[in-house]
């Protein structure tokens, strides 16, 4: 626990220069290439996947768009949430878990080949899940678990595979400790692969609204399990490695690890507030909702506190303020969360918009603000390429800016919403109401997609030269 | 030092990973596998037909349920929707085939009405198959997408074919639009969706008090616009004006003008349907709101379209509802006789 340098130790320490071309770290080039096609591969589906999630918000405004049964809301939503989920964040966070967690127990990669079969595996299934979804073969509208199970197979072996490599990366470490990093991306795998497997073996949910029990563990576990530890594990390796400074507290770490396990794990049925599901665990849902407020507040406050006194670096980087923002991000949709998850509120917000913001406030200002962060912080060094620095900067503003046009209309007009309920109004009001507020999302979510494009052209300019002269550099390098 | 976290991997990612089953085993698999065990139809509800059962899958796949809750929660604002859901009321749903989950009809989001009871509200065939095909044909405002895919324009139906006929602008230039089977699937299951008291033996006043769960919310605050937008604008338009030879217009209507109310109390208590107005056959089928309305609704209804659009005729009372509701004489006789 005294020994959180072991970070420091490892890679020489960034400089935060804005302008400055930074020095290729000596990573193996099988190394780059792999990390380098993982991010590739989840720019796509992040422009891919936004776009059809434009194409939805459009529909809200002129639902007329077209009349395809392919490209109908309902079948189309999905194809938007799973590419996102699994296309994008979770392809981009295991490409920077790749290079964290052989670089923090200082050796290469366990297996560069396993890292490719994973590769493949995750692409596979995402492919021909979109492909499913669109026909309209789903999983039962399960949201999240949307993809069938032949299909989801592959990603979930996919994973395996990720999580053993890892594992047998960190078993074989060279140092002593394992840095906290690791404990939080290791155990996403593992938490995820079990969350995967209880989410589709059948037996105990077939009948009735036993599903929506487990619904509500699944839905809660993806981005409670899944994508908050994974990018907070990248976060406690990316933030004080580009700051050059080690982590505020390294217990604080600890804590909001073994709370997140337990606490998060509990809040699920938050989904189902007032439904007839047990009504014990609805409430025990919500009381460690409120529970949360630790691991929250352990987290985010750890991140600010490395960060007190270095603002000056930040502003001259152009991958920290992602990660500023990000960290901001975590801890307003958590509290914000906490507050749906109580009864008196959640009358109010529930079945509205309120919950859409929520959503992208977590799943893109906190998620993907950090993986961006990892991302800027991480490629140009490995391939020895900057991306401009105004494009980054654009990307920036424009998905910062974008996500709030997005979020906060949303949350005024979900408000307005359950009050039009609750005030016992004709429902049709509820949805006349939405008109401005769906039009200031489509506005949102245009700037967020043209980020977007911007960021595919940034990871097109940190690409690598070629795969041959950055084997000859690397070997020049070590020589 | 071999207990450490810091230090010995097997250790750490040992508890991360079986205390996590643990954690899973207690939160998740034991109560669902417990709410399985639990799980039995109401007494009164009926088994799903072959045909629903096939609509209820169609419904999962267009997924319906990203903008439809089937889920009416114990709380005042969920009255309108009936009356608070129960275990029982999914307990007939089930695993659809070995690839595909139980479907998940609860629904997190509610775009568009709640569906619990939507087979009362809206027991009319033609108005569902005009909304599927496009729902901004009955209801103006609506964004919900049309689903033409389940629609077929033919040249000359065969007949026995469910045909479909579209206010002007909205139906195809020529031909004739049938639904497809997966339509009348859809349909049927819809219009299954209703709600059944809790009790195995229900005494006629628990029936009553179930079926007019969705009316007693409303109680508090009767208000004529709001019923008339909730009930009858899908059919007659927030205009009153209806829609060409499918509903008929309300403003200036004999029913709706005339001094004595008792015609126009009854096509509401009782419904309508077959009946020639000013020389003209409507196609659609008005289903009766005495169950789902109170007296006092029903009045204030009336009245609403008694003012409303030009129309200007002598008001009514709750009194008069009653008066017309306890008349077994004219409860016998119906309006289309
Ligand atoms: C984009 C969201 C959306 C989707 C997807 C959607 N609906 Fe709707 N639905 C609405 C809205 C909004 C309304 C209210 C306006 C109206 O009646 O059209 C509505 C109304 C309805 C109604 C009338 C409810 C009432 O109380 O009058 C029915 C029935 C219905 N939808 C069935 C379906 C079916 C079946 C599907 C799938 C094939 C579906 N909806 C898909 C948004 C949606
Ligand atoms: C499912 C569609 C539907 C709904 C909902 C509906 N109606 Fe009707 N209504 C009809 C049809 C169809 C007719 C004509 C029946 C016929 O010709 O036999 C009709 C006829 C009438 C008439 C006589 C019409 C005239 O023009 O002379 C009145 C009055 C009326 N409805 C009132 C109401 C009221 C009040 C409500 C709401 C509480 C309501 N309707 C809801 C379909 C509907
Ligand atoms: C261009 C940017 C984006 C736009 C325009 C957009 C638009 C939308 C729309 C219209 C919906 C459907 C909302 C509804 O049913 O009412 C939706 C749902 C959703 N989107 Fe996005 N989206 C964008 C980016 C993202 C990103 C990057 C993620 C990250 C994973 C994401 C995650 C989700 C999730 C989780 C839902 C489901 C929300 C819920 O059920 O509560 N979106 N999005
Ligand atoms: C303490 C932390 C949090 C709490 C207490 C919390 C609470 C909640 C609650 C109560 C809902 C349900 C809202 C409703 O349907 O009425 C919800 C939805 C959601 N939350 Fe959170 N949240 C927290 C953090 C997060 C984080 C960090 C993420 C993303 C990584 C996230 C992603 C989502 C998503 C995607 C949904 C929408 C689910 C759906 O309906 O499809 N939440 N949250």
């Amino acid at each position: 626990m005294n020994n959180p340098s072991a970070v420091q130790s490892v890679g020489r320490p960034f400089t935060v220069e804005k302008a400055k071309a930074e020095e290729r770290i000596d990573t193996s080039p099988e190394s780059v290439k792999l990390i380098f096609t993982y991010i590739a591969f989840s720019a796509f589906w992040l422009v891919f996947g936004t776009l059809v999630g434009e194409y939805l918000g459009f529909k809200f405004v002129w639902p007329e768009l077209d009349s395809i049964s392919w490209f109908s809301f309902g079948r189309l939503r999905p194809v938007h949430t799973n590419i996102l989920f699994w296309g994008f964040l979770s392809q981009a966070m295991i490409a920077l878990a790749l290079y964290v967690v052989p670089r923090t127990s200082q050796r290469e990669l366990y297996s560069y080949k396993f890292g490719w079969v994973s590769f493949w595996l995750i692409n596979t299934s995402v492919f021909f899940g979109v492909i499913t979804l669109m026909a309209g073969i789903n999983n039962g509208g399960q949201e999240y678990r949307e993809i069938i199970w032949p299909i989801f197979l592959l990603f979930a072996l996919g994973l395996i595979l990720v999580a053993y490599n890892l594992y047998k990366t960190i078993a074989d470490r060279n140092v002593k400790e394992i840095y906290i990093s690791n404990w939080y991306i290791l155990a996403a795998c593992l938490w995820t692969i079990v969350l995967v497997v209880t989410a589709y073996l059948p037996g105990y949910q077939e009948d009735g609204i036993s599903q929506t029990v487990v619904q509500g563990y699944y839905m809660h576990q993806g981005v409670g399990q899944w994508f908050t530890p994974m990018v907070l594990g990248l976060t406690y390796y990316f933030l004080p490695i580009l700051l050059n400074k080690p982590i505020y507290s390294y217990s604080l770490g600890v804590l909001a690890f073994w709370t997140q396990m337990v606490f998060y794990t509990m809040i699920g049925a938050h989904h189902f507030v007032f439904s007839p599901i047990p009504w014990w665990i609805q409430t025990l849902a919500i009381v460690f909702s409120v529970g949360m407020f630790v691991p929250v507040t352990a987290g985010a406050g750890n991140f600010l506190l490395t960060m007190r006194g270095k603002w000056r670096s930040i502003a001259r980087s152009y991958s920290l303020p992602f990660i500023l923002a990000g960290v901001l991000f975590y801890a307003i949709v958590s509290y914000q969360g906490t507050l749906e998850a109580f009864r008196s509120l959640n009358k109010v917000w529930h079945f509205t918009n309120f919950t859409i913001a929520h959503s992208h406030m977590s799943m893109y200002g906190f998620v993907a603000f950090l993986v961006w962060g990892g991302i800027y912080g991480l490629i140009p060094r490995l391939t020895g390429k900057e991306p401009p620095q105004f494009t980054v900067g654009a990307h920036f503003w424009l998905a910062l800016i974008g996500v709030l046009v997005y979020s906060v209309p949303l949350m005024i007009g979900g408000t307005l919403q359950g009050l039009s309920w609750m005030a016992g109004e004709a429902f049709i009001e509820s949805v006349t109401l939405m008109t401005p507020y769906w039009v200031w999302r489509a506005v949102g979510g245009t700037m967020m997609f043209l980020s977007h494009l911007i960021f595919a052209y940034n990871v097109w300019k940190m690409r690598p030269d070629s795969w041959q002269r950055l084997r000859q550099v690397t070997e020049l390098q070590t020589n | 030092m071999k207990l450490n976290f810091h230090k010995n991997h097997k250790l750490l990612f040992g508890v991360v990973f079986w205390g996590f089953v643990a954690l899973t085993l207690i939160i998740a698999v034991l109560p669902a596998t417990w709410v399985q065990q639990q799980n039995e139809p109401l007494p009164a509800s009926e088994p799903m037909t072959e045909l629903q059962r096939k609509g209820l899958n169609i419904f999962i796949s267009e997924g319906c349920v990203y903008c439809h809750t089937q889920q009416v929660r114990p709380i005042e604002m969920d009255e309108n929707w009936g009356r608070p859901s129960a275990p029982g009321d999914y307990a007939r749903i089930n695993r659809q085939d070995v690839w595909r989950q139980t479907p998940a009809v609860l629904g997190s989001e509610r775009t568009g009405p709640d569906l619990s009871n939507i087979g009362k509200r809206q027991p009319s065939d033609v108005w569902h198959y005009m909304h599927l095909y496009n729902p901004r044909s009955v209801v103006k405002e609506s964004i919900m997408p049309s689903y033409p895919w389940l629609f077929e324009v033919v040249e000359n139906p065969s007949d026995g074919a469910t045909t479909v006929s579209m206010p002007e602008g909205y139906g195809p230039k020529n031909g004739t639009i049938i639904a497809t089977r997966e339509a009348e699937a859809l349909v049927a299951y819809l219009k299954s969706l209703s709600q059944v008291p809790m009790d195995a033996w229900p005494s006629a006043a628990q029936q009553a008090k179930a079926d007019s769960a969705v009316a007693s919310a409303v109680k508090k605050k009767v208000n004529g616009a709001t019923i008339y937008a909730n009930n009858c604008a899908s059919c007659h338009q927030n205009n009153g004006q209806g829609i060409q030879s499918t509903f008929p217009s309300l403003v200036g209507a004999a029913y709706v003008t005339e001094k004595d109310p008792t015609r126009h109390i009854r096509a509401v208590l009782y419904g309508l349907q077959g009946v020639t107005i000013d020389g003209k056959d409507y196609t659609g089928v008005m289903q009766p709101f005495g169950e789902l309305l109170s007296d006092e609704e029903v009045a204030a209804v009336i009245n609403y379209e008694r003012t409303n659009w030009g129309n200007d005729a002598p008001t009514i009372t709750a009194e008069d509802v009653t008066k017309v509701r306890n008349n077994d004489e004219l409860n016998k006789i119906q309006p289309n006789e």
